[in-house]
């Protein structure tokens, strides 16, 4: 389980002036539902793009599944992507889609896909463009798992469907990730929803890698001390990465694990991974990298963020 | 079941057979069939037509040829009667103009802008089978397949037309190298099909909008069958020249200049001057003299002036219709070839 199914080093990528993307080093080990957050235009898309090989890098690399380029057959070959809105051809009907898709690849399990259509409730010779919107969604998703891919590449699956929709679409695709062992990197802005599903982060925002690392190590490494207002700015013993003042109390997110002495009138509690996420999100400045990161020929086998800066 | 235990190794994967390409058929088929079917449905209906005008017209032709003696009144009825044809057969040649622009925009510029439009492209981009053969399994069986349907149809288009070329009735007979008429004939009308397509697969590519790409797709097809038939085709051979107003028959005039003695050309405003204080009752307007007529050609010739044609004539027809069908063949393949090449490169 030593393969990366991700790898970047100084990725970017410029559209006219703006850099959507812009010294992106990671590295995400398989077996993992990695979740790709940040707020709208933070880069999940382009990274995304850039990773399946819809979109040329302006700088860096990328590449998948253990060092294949990205977009080149082998590539292709092994991962699945399904794009923001869950494109179909809205004038096929499902059997025909299901026939485009199976006729388009090396691979692809028919009896896998109309099992889970029929248990969907799915009719296959309805029009694509006739089914509702969580549907056409369950359907795209049933179309990439059935090419039997070792990656899933998922943009903001469920931005557009309902709370129902969004958890049958999780559940689906979270038993593909365990029963198959395929390996699931997903952007989302809807951060509710991950703590569920994803056991790797990727935190993205103005275009750069802000967190990356397991969700484990990321939640036991942060902490929330809680304690007066008035001594918050005074808190110096470990890396502070948000700040919240109350009236009359502080929250602070720092960087400390469970054995760190908790200073007196203090509080320490747990930090849950929404919170981190916001915590981070709110500090575009702050940092939770691991390793020092140089470039793809480092191991990520540790997860262990070793800097945090303010 | 775990299929991550072991990584695959690059180089195994880069020995992975391709999808075979017999596969992307069925896909492209099921796809444009409706586009194929429209296609289909315009020619045949426009084969029909022509089919039963063509009867007819056949018809009174052969009456009207074989009518002996020509001069008398009868004949005179029949050929009457083969002529009120003519202005039909003009219409239609004006309306098979359309139909290569037609076929480009309607079938050539969706295949790409409307996956562009709708997003689809990103499905169908990061499937197994690869963008840019993708692109190819789509555009060359489509080109193919509207070209020979142009070139069927331009076969009966051109058992339609022989009377209307026939110069033995009293009629001023269009010439095959005419621009109205050339196009549509042999080779060249497949050729136009197909650079048609080829242009609307790369409008469609460069603008990703079905119905700017579509308009963009008849402008383009428009000014470029204008500049080839005004234009380029009289070029594709150096034109003969003969001295005087009759070319031999079937022969495409191109121009028609006035020499003086000396030998250098005389504007047509000169050539009213004389005109007018030579033979005032003989001279037209003010901007130049009267064309094509006999008596005013014959008192310029006995005044020592001299009239050159230039003329491509009828033989040529076929040579002009291997080089038009040449050019455009080779302009097609480098659209094509662009647009797979712009899929290729493109960032979404």
């Amino acid at each position: 389980m030593n393969m990366n199914v991700v790898e970047a080093s100084g990725l970017g990528k410029r559209y006219g002036g703006t850099w959507a993307l812009r010294e992106c080093t990671l590295a995400i080990p398989a077996g993992h539902v990695a979740a790709l957050v940040g707020p709208n235009g933070a880069g999940k898309t382009t990274l995304l793009n850039l990773a399946v090989g819809l979109a040329e890098p302006s700088a860096g690399a990328v590449t998948v599944l253990g060092g294949r380029p990205a977009g080149s057959p082998a590539a292709l070959d092994g991962i699945a992507f399904v794009a923001q809105d869950t494109p179909l051809y809205k004038n096929l009907s499902v059997a025909d889609m299901l026939h485009v898709t199976r006729n388009l690849n090396r691979r692809f399990d028919q009896p896998y896909a109309q099992a889970r259509l029929a248990e969907l409730g799915i009719p296959l010779n309805r029009r694509a463009g006739k089914l509702s919107g969580g549907q056409q969604a369950q359907l795209a998703l049933t179309l990439a798992l059935a090419r039997r891919p070792r990656l899933l590449l998922l943009d903001e699956p469920v931005a557009m469907l309902d709370p129902v929709a969004r958890h049958d679409f999780m559940a689906l695709m979270l038993t593909a990730a365990v029963d198959d062992g395929v390996s699931v990197l997903l952007s989302s802005h809807v951060l509710t929803e991950l703590e569920r599903v994803a056991d790797y982060l990727i935190l993205l925002s103005r275009g750069r890698v802000q967190v990356a690392g397991e969700v484990d190590d990321l939640l036991a490494s942060h902490r929330v001390l809680t304690g007066p207002a008035a001594e918050a700015g005074r808190y110096a013993e470990r890396p502070v990465v948000h700040v919240r003042r109350g009236e009359t109390q502080a929250h602070l997110l720092v960087r400390a694990d469970a054995d760190d002495p908790v200073p007196p009138g203090w509080e320490a509690y747990p930090v849950g991974l929404e919170e981190l996420a916001l915590a981070y999100l709110r500090e575009p400045g702050a940092v939770a990298l691991p390793g020092p990161v140089r470039g793809q020929a480092l191991p990520l086998d540790t997860g262990e963020p070793s800097e945090v800066t303010r | 079941m775990t299929t991550l235990t072991v990584p695959a190794r690059p180089e195994q994967d880069a020995s992975l057979r391709p999808v075979p390409w017999r596969r992307m058929a069925w896909v492209t088929w099921r796809q444009h069939r409706f586009a194929l079917a429209g296609v289909a449905a315009l020619l045949g209906a426009l084969a029909v037509w022509l089919w039963l005008e063509g009867l007819h017209a056949h018809h009174a032709y052969a009456a009207a040829a074989n009518c002996h003696p020509a001069s008398s009144g009868a004949c005179g009825t029949l050929v009457g009667y083969f002529l009120t044809y003519v202005s039909t057969a003009q219409t239609i040649a004006i309306v098979l103009q359309a139909v290569p622009a037609l076929i480009g925009a309607f079938v050539g510029a969706p295949v790409l802008a409307r996956e562009m439009e709708t997003g689809t492209f990103r499905y169908a981009w990061t499937q197994g089978f690869g963008r840019w053969r993708w692109t190819l399994a789509k555009l060359v069986p489509l080109a193919i397949a509207v070209a020979a349907a142009g070139g069927a149809f331009s076969v009966l288009f051109s058992w339609y037309y022989q009377p209307f070329f026939a110069q033995t009735l009293s009629f001023n007979a269009q010439v095959p190298l005419d621009a109205g008429v050339f196009d549509l004939r042999g080779v060249a009308f497949a050729a136009w099909t197909l650079a048609a397509f080829a242009i609307g697969a790369l409008a469609g590519m460069l603008i990703r909008r079905v119905v700017t790409a579509l308009a963009a797709t008849l402008a383009v097809y428009t000014g470029l069958a204008l500049a080839a038939g005004l234009y380029l085709r009289e070029h594709y051979l150096t034109p003969l020249l003969v001295k005087n107003a009759n070319p031999p028959r079937f022969a495409w005039v191109i121009s028609q200049q006035w020499y003086a003695k000396g030998g250098q050309p005389v504007s047509q405003s000169a050539l009213s001057q004389v005109l007018q204080q030579g033979a005032p009752q003989l001279a037209g307007g003010k901007g130049g003299i009267p064309q094509d007529d006999p008596t005013v050609n014959q008192y310029l010739a006995q005044h020592g002036y001299t009239l050159w044609t230039t003329y491509q004539p009828g033989s040529r027809f076929w040579p002009f219709q291997w080089i038009e069908g040449g050019w455009l063949l080779a302009l097609s393949v480098l659209l094509i070839a662009a647009t797979v090449w712009l899929v290729r490169r493109r960032a979404a």
